[in-house]
């Protein structure tokens, strides 16, 4: 190939992909090191890039400790009921402490947030969010990053991490190619922060065709942040814990501010409440800890994210579908009919957009609300990423091996979808952790650990010649037919990313088996990822464009493999709603109260799975009953 | 198709091909005019709706569940910081204009240029406080939040 090589040698801090985690961590890094050179890599363009790229129209995690609203200690109270118990309370914390922090500073660049007129707060929407006009959200955080990064390249895709030939386990940059040039990038670096995706488009979608595009989660988050990692032999955590939502149908519009500021409340097909006639059931399933039917009423202790999925998917099933949101009370008031929309024009176009197509008037309808697919992700209500040290004053042993969000290979940090184990970041929380990761990434440089680091020529030309693989296949290749996508030698991306959407969804717990699996199911799984792992050798890219695509599917292929370890390794179903082990349905908190930790062999692809220690940091609070 | 290009007014200027996240704005080489390559990878975001100079780019509703003759149309204006928004429903009976602020201050003014600002110092280093911290927090008693402070006890007990 033509493409020429561009070597960027010497940089201090590495950011892959410059979403909000990634922004974060470069700005954060110019403070901490003013005469380290800073270099951002991102596939797309850093003004609107990662999920937040068409905006939000709220941010749902701020404390408003200065309100007196909430402490960081009522965070992780939140997030371990939420998921079921099973988060690292020490990041949770940690960020729960900063993020505050962060909110003020975006309001001082700019952004545009809402306050409440009679308290001089933010404006909430609940408990942990407030409202924003956010459209420009991302512009305006990129615009900090920018004026901190001595380079920021855009458009490129960077595909593995480089390792260090001096000392074994240690990072040494990464390597990619420019989508729009096809030039080959290499990045040698004494840290990287890895800020990118998690996963969209690994399970089947349920729109079909053309609308295949139409996901929850934005379809150019590619598990890049677990493909870099796990490729590097980075040790993952909580990727069994994959998410499914509860969003309007078809446009997957979200249901927050409904539900939370505009007081809309579900209903199944026959206009009753269901919801409740569930829970005594699945209190049996779960455990009163975790759902206890009568203290939740008292209390007002919130029920978890994917119980109430579970309540919604067997209502659907049992057949009084379809559920509905409870619009058309809300709507008389122009106000929250205003509000209604904005929220979609902000951060999800698409629902408006399928309003207007359909007539569909919120007003005078009730609309029809549907569970998505699964996503794979780590700020969200939802902790899948990488196993990471947590901070010095915090963390117990086990999770604190001396840098911050540091990840088990030297020198790779983490921020947003990246880390395991910290559900609830969102946008905030993210940028928060890109912030904690660089500052450590610079103390880290400043201890003299990225010392010496050495890269040889023939790790870079190995990696180029197996990142342009896919476009020499094409080549040798296409010549054997006439014309057309079917050849003997080779799949497409597309071709491939319909291969895995189609096992993932039928063997590991997808929308059409109703998110249900199993032991031997998993192990059929498995057997034909290895399988699809063998034709991706042979994928072909008929130009840049495509082996942009080749190689996000490699990304997804690494993490639905870890998915499906994952799943396999917890027996039991921790988190009914999001999906079911059919041979283990109950939680079983004697053996499972742990977190699950893997690491693939970088050299063999074998996986390793052990239990982490799960520490409870935070004690309960004594709660309210009856208040 | 979600997004796609007005043949009389794109002038192929390339800006929705600088911005596209999903990278499937591209220019066709013969008629050098913007077009959508991939269809099923795009996410309806608007990025480039709002980054084309000429009002070339609209959207219509997925085909398989969204069926013609609506529109939902945008104009972001930077110098204003406003961003206005046209609804207009497929019968034609709902007629929306909407109006959103997108900053509220003059772009990129109120950003700090953190290589002007004094280095920190060791202490601050060794601290767990980030940038502008403890100030940026604005904790009424001024301090970053420790277990310690929230009359917390590191509990540690493996599994449970």
């Amino acid at each position: 190939m033509a493409y020429k090589t561009v070597v960027e040698d010497g940089i201090d801090v590495l950011v892959c992909g410059a979403g909000l985690g990634g922004t974060g961590a470069a700005f954060e890094a110019r403070y901490w090191g003013k005469d380290k050179k800073i270099v951002v890599a991102e596939k797309a363009n850093i003004d609107r890039s990662g999920a937040v790229a068409q905006g939000l129209y709220a941010i749902n995690c701020y404390m408003g400790t200065r309100f007196g609203e909430n402490n960081p200690e009522d965070h992780v109270r939140y997030a371990r009921i939420d998921l079921m118990g099973m988060v690292r309370e020490d990041l949770l914390f940690d960020m729960a402490r900063h993020v505050d922090s962060t909110v003020h500073q975006f309001e001082e660049w700019g952004l545009p947030l809402m306050r409440n007129p009679k308290t001089g707060a933010y404006q909430r929407e609940g408990r942990w969010q407030i409202m924003i006009h956010g459209e420009s959200y991302k512009p305006i955080v990129a615009e900090a990053a920018k004026k901190s990064a001595d380079q920021v390249f855009n458009r490129v895709c960077i595909t593995h991490l480089l390792m260090d030939e001096a000392k074994e386990n240690r990072v040494a940059g990464a390597v990619g190619f420019n989508v729009r040039t096809g030039n080959y990038h290499v990045f040698k670096s004494k840290t990287v922060v890895v800020a990118a995706g998690g996963a969209s488009n690994i399970f089947k979608p349920r729109s079909v065709g053309e609308g295949a595009g139409r996901v929850w989660y934005a379809p150019w988050s590619s598990g890049s942040a677990y493909g870099l990692m796990i490729g590097a032999g980075a040790k993952m955590t909580q990727m069994e814990n994959r998410i499914v939502l509860a969003r309007f149908k078809d446009g997957y519009g979200p249901v927050g501010a409904y539900f939370l500021h505009l007081k809309t409340y579900t209903q199944n097909g026959m206009g009753e409440e269901y919801e409740s006639k569930w829970f005594p059931a699945l209190e049996k399933m779960v455990g009163k800890r975790y759902l206890d039917v009568e203290a939740s009423h008292l209390s007002h202790r919130p029920i978890p994210t994917c119980l109430r999925n579970h309540a919604f998917i067997n209502e659907v099933n049992a057949g009084r579908g379809p559920i509905h949101m409870v619009t058309m009370e809300a709507f008389q008031d122009p106000h929250l009919e205003e509000i209604g929309w904005h929220n979609f024009l902000g951060m999800t176009v698409g629902q408006a957009v399928l309003w207007a197509a359909t007539d569909v008037d919120p007003k005078y309808e009730n609309p029809e609300l549907t569970t998505s697919e699964p996503y794979v992700m780590g700020s969200h209500a939802t902790g899948c990423g990488a196993w990471c040290s947590g901070p010095e004053d915090i963390s117990p042993p086990d999770y604190f091996w001396g840098y911050n969000r540091m990840t088990t290979v030297e020198g790779l940090f983490g921020a947003g979808d990246a880390v395991g184990g910290t559900p609830h970041a969102f946008s905030s929380g993210s940028f928060t952790e890109g912030r904690l990761a660089a500052k450590a990434a610079c103390k880290y440089i400043d201890d003299g650990k990225g010392e010496g680091i050495r890269v040889s020529d023939e790790q870079i030309n190995r990696r180029k010649e197996e990142i342009y693989k896919p476009m020499e296949h094409y080549k040798v290749y296409r010549n054997e037919i006439t014309a057309g996508s079917v050849n003997p030698h080779y799949i497409n991306p597309r071709q491939g990313l319909d291969r895995l959407q189609k096992l993932m969804d039928e063997y590991c717990g997808g929308v059409t088996v109703s998110y249900m699996t199993n032991e031997k199911l998993l192990n059929i799984g498995l057997k034909k990822l290895k399988l699809l792992e063998e034709d991706l050798e042979k994928i072909a890219a008929e130009n840049i464009h495509e082996l942009l695509r080749a190689w996000e599917l490699k990304h997804r292929h690494l993490t639905s493999e870890a998915v499906m370890h994952h799943t396999l390794f917890r027996k039991e179903t921790r988190w009914p709603g999001y999906y079911y082990r059919g041979d283990v349905m109950k939680v079983d908190d004697e053996n499972w109260h742990v977190l699950t930790v893997s690491r693939r062999d970088p050299e063999t692809g074998e996986y390793t799975m052990e239990k982490a220690p799960l520490y409870h940091l935070i004690d309960d609070k004594p709660e309210a009953k009856a208040a | 198709m979600p997004t796609f290009v007005y043949m009389t007014r794109c002038d192929g200027c390339g800006q929705c091909v600088d911005i596209c996240p999903s990278d499937i704005m591209h220019i066709d080489p013969v008629v050098r005019r913007a077009y959508n390559i991939e269809p099923n990878m795009c996410w309806e975001c608007y990025s480039c709706v709002k980054a084309c100079p000429h009002n070339a780019i609209d959207v219509r509703g997925y085909a398989d569940f969204a069926p013609l003759g609506h529109s939902v149309r945008v104009q972001r204006d930077e110098e204003k910081g406003v961003i206005a928004w046209r609804i207009i429903f497929r019968n034609g009976e709902k007629d929306m204009n909407l109006l959103a602020p997108i900053t509220t201050k003059p772009w990129g003014k109120h950003i700090p240029q953190l290589a002007d600002v004094p280095s920190p110092s060791q202490d601050m280093r060794d601290s767990e406080l980030l940038f502008n911290e403890p100030k940026y927090i604005r904790f009424d008693d001024g301090g970053l939040h420790t277990l310690e402070k929230a009359g917390l006890q590191l509990k540690v007990g493996v599994y449970e």
